[in-house]
């Protein structure tokens, strides 16, 4: 394991039943890397993020974070899970869920905010700070289920960040954005990756609005990984291999790579 | 017994007998558990969960009666066990389950069904029947106010105790699930709570008209504020009104209590609405 490494899998693999998601998986992602975990629906995804915060347990092998063998509630790793959006009728301040993702585990109730107690104050300047990093000064007091889409991924990468989390995993954030939003929400998770030096897996199943940010894709499908710069791995041959369907890697004008294809659903790897 | 104008003269009037007394002590606790405990039934949007708990307890209130011991003390072992079940069984009761509803409802219509052939083997007592439908101020006894005191101030501290991780598994289960919270076992728990409060509410408004101080001042309190220390106090608050109001009005006027509860309650919502409705 590279001494720098932020996660590691070791001949890790899940199986439910009998049937594996995927298997002989060895993957490294250094600390400060911005990664996007690409592949077709139901390839596995989502798993490979669940293993990693300790919410699913592989069935072979091995994954540590930071070194350290996973569990749940580990501070130094933010989750934004899978999700459609917030229920509109969901009353609850954004600023709220983001006080939550920092002590919403622990027991009892909260101390009233008006008693002078330095242990909550302290807690509400880092709320206030991630809110500001985000950029959602302007709505952090609004009932969440009221929000945009864009806006609601903004407080929830607040929220993944509050523990200070020095990884994110960060499951289609960009699904269900318009292109503006797309663009502005990778921008701001490349910011806090470079400036925060925060390590970002980011699961998306559409490979073209997130490419131009990372530094290095990793696809899953057909039950294997297949990690690399993104000029290594998104080629022609190696993405049909992959999805067992046509796929073609074009190249725009200004040197960005489109991938543009049925994506047929992949079998899974059977026993 | 006549109204006046001297407000003393009047809360003299009020709870100059025993049954009064007893009716605003049990009503004050369940006005308060009731109004914590529905703040969360509604975030969580387990309303039909709490309707089912509401009518399992009807046979078991029955059950109670006919074995000689109270008839709270009935409601609270069927509804708890009704809450433990629903928790291992059927936790997405809410979340659109067709075939799950369906189940319930066959459970439900049969539980109706038990709690009428007890009450028949206790011997004709359509009034006791009445009184669990709707709700009695006239016979809460002394040890029911006991129970009530002691299963009040238990519910409420075990509220206390998961009442930050239960906010989060209930607007954000998967983050919460992720960050350690053990959220199943949480549902679990609320929903056992519940049950307790669903037992002593019934005492006042019936297994029918329990969702006016289950529901209605936490849907309430919901509307009014985003925020989760702000809406409990709010949905306390309104849940005592509507009972104190409503136990005054029966008292001075003949009219069931039940019908002015749930009557304050009602139209408090329907105001709130409105009222959100003209300034949104």
């Amino acid at each position: 394991m590279a001494e720098n490494a932020a996660v590691a899998f070791a001949n890790a693999g899940i199986r439910f039943g009998h049937r594996y998601v995927w298997r002989e998986v060895d993957l490294e992602v250094l600390s400060g890397e911005f990664v996007a975990i690409l592949g077709p629906n139901g390839a596995g995804k989502s798993t490979l993020l669940k293993a990693m915060l300790g919410v699913l347990p592989l069935t072979e092998g091995t994954v540590h974070v930071f070194g350290k063998p996973v569990h749940r509630g580990n501070d130094e790793v933010g989750y934004l899970p899978q999700r459609r959006r917030f229920d509109p009728d969901l009353r609850i301040r954004a600023i709220d869920l983001v006080r939550l993702g920092l002590d919403g585990a622990r027991w009892g109730v909260p101390a009233p905010s008006w008693l002078p107690s330095s242990e909550g104050k302290a807690k509400q300047r880092r709320v206030d700070g991630m809110i500001r990093l985000v950029g959602a000064e302007a709505y952090a007091e609004r009932p969440i289920g009221e929000l945009s889409g864009g806006e609601q991924q903004r407080i929830l990468i607040a929220q993944a960040l509050v523990t200070g989390a020095r990884m994110l995993a960060l499951d289609e954030p960009l699904e269900s954005l318009d292109l503006n939003n797309q663009q502005s929400i990778s921008g701001l998770i490349q910011r806090i990756c470079h400036e925060q030096g925060v390590t970002v897996l980011l699961v998306a199943h559409d490979v073209n609005p997130i490419l131009p940010f990372v530094d290095r894709v990793v696809y899953v499908a057909g039950g294997h990984l297949v990690a690399g710069r993104p000029l290594d791995v998104i080629k022609t041959e190696i993405l049909t291999r992959l999805y067992g369907a046509a796929v073609e890697v074009l190249t725009t004008s200004d040197g960005r790579l489109v991938v543009v294809g049925q994506h047929e659903p992949v079998s899974h790897h059977e026993l | 017994m006549g109204l006046s104008w001297d407000f003393l003269a009047d809360l003299q009037l009020l709870l100059q007998f025993h049954f009064m007394q007893n009716a605003y002590i049990a009503g004050t606790l369940v006005a308060i558990l009731a109004g914590v405990a529905g703040y969360f039934v509604v975030l969580r949007g387990q309303s039909f969960a709490a309707h089912m708990l509401s009518q399992v307890g009807f046979p078991g209130a029955a059950a109670g009666v006919l074995v000689h011991v109270s008839p709270v003390l009935g409601l609270i072992v069927f509804c708890v066990a009704a809450a433990i079940g629903i928790g291992y069984t059927g936790p997405n009761l809410d979340a659109g389950h067709r075939a799950e509803s369906a189940a319930v409802g066959s459970i439900l219509a049969f539980s109706l069904g038990l709690g009428l052939l007890f009450f028949r083997l206790y011997a004709g007592s359509a009034q006791g029947i009445y009184g669990f439908l709707f709700g009695t101020i006239l016979g809460i006894t002394d040890r029911d106010v006991q129970l009530t005191l002691a299963v009040a101030v238990v519910s409420l501290l075990a509220l206390a105790f998961i009442g930050r991780p239960l906010v989060f598994a209930s607007v954000d289960p998967d983050v919460a699930e992720a960050r350690g919270v053990a959220v199943r076992g949480l549902s679990i728990a609320f929903l056992v709570i519940l049950a307790f409060a669903v037992a002593i509410t019934v005492q006042i408004v019936g297994t029918l008209l329990i969702f006016a101080l289950l529901v209605t001042p936490g849907a309430a309190a919901l509307q009014l504020t985003a925020r989760p220390p702000v809406g409990v106090a709010l949905s306390i608050g309104l849940s005592i009104t509507f009972t104190w109001l409503g136990l005054a009005l029966a008292y001075f006027s003949d009219y069931p209590a039940g019908f002015f509860i749930t009557t304050l309650a009602f139209g408090t919502y329907v105001l709130i609405r409105g009222a959100r409705a003209v300034t949104a």
